[in-house]
């Protein structure tokens, strides 16, 4: 169909919504980042690099990179690694396929706020499940959270929550080899883990490369759950730059240094996902 | 089929129990903090200190009457505004999506192409890059500032990009021949976008809706800047309170944690495959 009137006019709306709400937003963003603007005034006064300088010699942006970096270690190591694990021995069952995969995803459906709260309380002094089994095995009640252990317990929920993500789609990108070399592997004797190592995990290469991306831009990404266990603190400690710009814009009222925060992480982000992929994908020959 | 470790040595015994053993050890990881809530909502805040992991002496519904008789947190108005929220974000994005894919997908225009490259950026600009802006842009509007309209608006554009290109890749799979059938039987644009593209498009759009409905009522970080009214503010918000408003009253905040997660769970048990697949198809968005 060819219809210049209606090819707009369908567009219309949606060209709306991504230009008011999406596109202006972004650019007006990094115009605040060189400004210096306070309390949400009306009136901004361009202060060139202010924002970024002052950002550069940030101790709390500093703990912040370093705690994105913790997470994404931890997620890497242990959701990754789980969730991949899982996925190899269950694509391998008949039986409770369609069980396992429906408990695993439980988690994801659950907002990061309700399972940041339900941690708040696993956590607790007084009455929280991790004290109560450290009294059942003799031990000593604990206060968990400070500034050493912040970061930790606030990435141990967000493993929870996400490994049954990344097992469906490991299960979904496995579910695409075609059954016949598996087969053919197996007459040829081949091992239950030789069969992991040497077809099931280069035959989806792809994948995991988007797994890693999804991963890294994920990271930079979380907000609910911090700010629902720990706010970012206790003194900053737990501070990602998600929360750190969310106190600085609707807090302190600084948007400009909050824009600027704003700005590093989407170009981090944007960054490290593109070099990954540069990385990671096979090259192409031409 | 031949196996290097058969299952009938002690050696392939181990392994399979070992494997089944992971297997439902992450199944009762998932399972185990929510069970710890769902035990404790019913038990009174001195039960749960005593004992948080006994069965409860009775099943009481008394949290529950409590949680609604906050004075300051009005948990049935928190469903009602956090429904209207996303059912309004759910038809607005499948509305404009489905528009806006059938323009891109079924009709013939030299700037498809570009279009689709700017949607495919804006997957990269996550909400903290617009949030600023928008905040402002939102404030200026009398009835809009504070409202619940102020975080349907920003969320529905959030959502557009993704789903747009996700329904306008189904779109063009559909076969041509269909609107041209149509246009020799005398039908206008209009009229093959309502008739002949939309029905076929229902499975898709469902997938899109579920998509949208979770992820817009889990989202606490859209509406804690945007909705400042307490009357207006949706369930994740009054949630992230809770543990300051209820102090010490546990049993409470267990039944708050349970009411909240109650229908994403219960939309995945009519509608499991819709709701996998639409959560990790929409993984990639910002």
């Amino acid at each position: 169909m060819k219809s210049k009137k209606y090819f707009y006019l369908f567009l219309a709306p949606a060209a709306v919504f991504i230009l008011t709400f999406l596109i202006y937003p972004l650019f007006r963003t990094i115009y605040y980042s060189f400004t210096s603007w306070k309390n949400f005034s009306p009136k901004q006064s361009f202060a060139g690099l202010a924002n970024y300088d002052r950002l550069f010699h940030d101790p709390v942006i500093l703990v912040a990179f370093r705690n994105t970096f913790i997470m994404m270690a931890g997620v890497f190591l242990f959701q990754v690694g789980v969730s991949l694990l899982l996925a190899i021995l269950v694509s391998k069952t008949k039986k409770m396929f369609k069980f396992l995969r429906t408990v695993y995803f439980i988690p994801i459906l659950i907002s990061a706020t309700a399972i940041g709260l339900m941690f708040r309380l696993i956590y607790g002094y007084e009455y929280g499940l991790l004290n109560l089994i450290i009294l059942w095995f003799g031990g000593e009640k604990q206060v968990w959270i400070n500034e050493k252990t912040s970061i930790f317990l606030v990435t141990i929920p967000i493993m929870w929550q996400y490994v049954g993500f990344y097992f469906v789609i490991f299960l979904t990108g496995m579910s695409k080899i075609p059954g016949e070399i598996s087969e053919s592997a197996k007459l040829d004797g081949i091992t239950p883990f030789q069969e992991a190592v040497y077809i099931t995990i280069p035959m989806i290469r792809d994948v995991i490369t988007s797994v890693v991306i999804l991963v890294i831009s994920g990271c930079f990404k979380v907000f609910d759950m911090v700010y629902v266990i720990t706010g970012g603190g206790p003194m900053n400690s737990s501070e990602l730059l998600s929360t750190y710009m969310y106190s600085a814009a609707f807090r302190n009222y600084n948007g400009g240094y909050a824009s600027a925060i704003a700005i590093v992480m989407v170009a981090f982000g944007v960054l490290l996902s593109t070099v990954t992929r540069r990385i990671l994908e096979p090259k192409e020959t031409y | 089929m031949k196996s290097k470790i058969p299952q009938h040595t002690p050696i392939g015994w181990i392994i399979v129990m070992f494997k089944w053993l992971l297997m439902f050890g992450w199944a009762a990881m998932t399972f185990l903090p929510l069970y710890w809530v769902v035990i404790n909502c019913f038990k009174p805040s001195d039960e749960i200190l005593r004992n948080s992991l006994e069965w409860p002496a009775s099943l009481s519904l008394a949290n529950f009457i409590s949680i609604m008789s906050y004075p300051d947190v009005n948990i049935p108005k928190a469903f009602l505004n956090s429904f209207i929220i996303s059912g309004a974000v759910v038809v607005l994005v499948v509305a404009v999506s489905s528009m806006a894919a059938f323009a891109l997908g079924r009709m013939e225009n030299k700037m498809g192409k570009y279009i689709m490259a700017v949607l495919t950026a804006c997957l990269l600009v996550p909400s903290f890059a617009t949030v600023i802006p928008n905040f402002v842009t939102l404030s200026n509007i009398p009835f809009v500032h504070g409202n619940r309209i102020a975080a349907i608006l920003p969320q529905t554009a959030g959502n557009l990009c993704f789903s747009i290109i996700m329904v306008q890749g189904f779109m063009r799979s559909l076969p041509m021949e269909l609107d041209e059938a149509a246009v020799i039987d005398g039908a206008s644009v209009p009229q093959i976008f309502t008739y002949i593209s939309l029905p076929l498009c229902r499975s898709v759009l469902a997938t899109v809706a579920i998509m949208v409905f979770i992820w817009s009522y889990n989202d606490l970080f859209t509406s804690l800047v945007y909705v400042s009214e307490r009357s207006k503010q949706p369930i994740c918000v009054i949630l992230s309170m809770v543990s300051n408003m209820f102090g010490t009253d546990y049993g409470a905040m267990m039944a708050a944690i349970v009411v909240t997660i109650l229908p994403p769970l219960v939309l995945y048990i009519f509608a499991q495959e819709q709701v996998v697949s639409g959560l990790t198809a929409g993984a990639v968005k910002g």
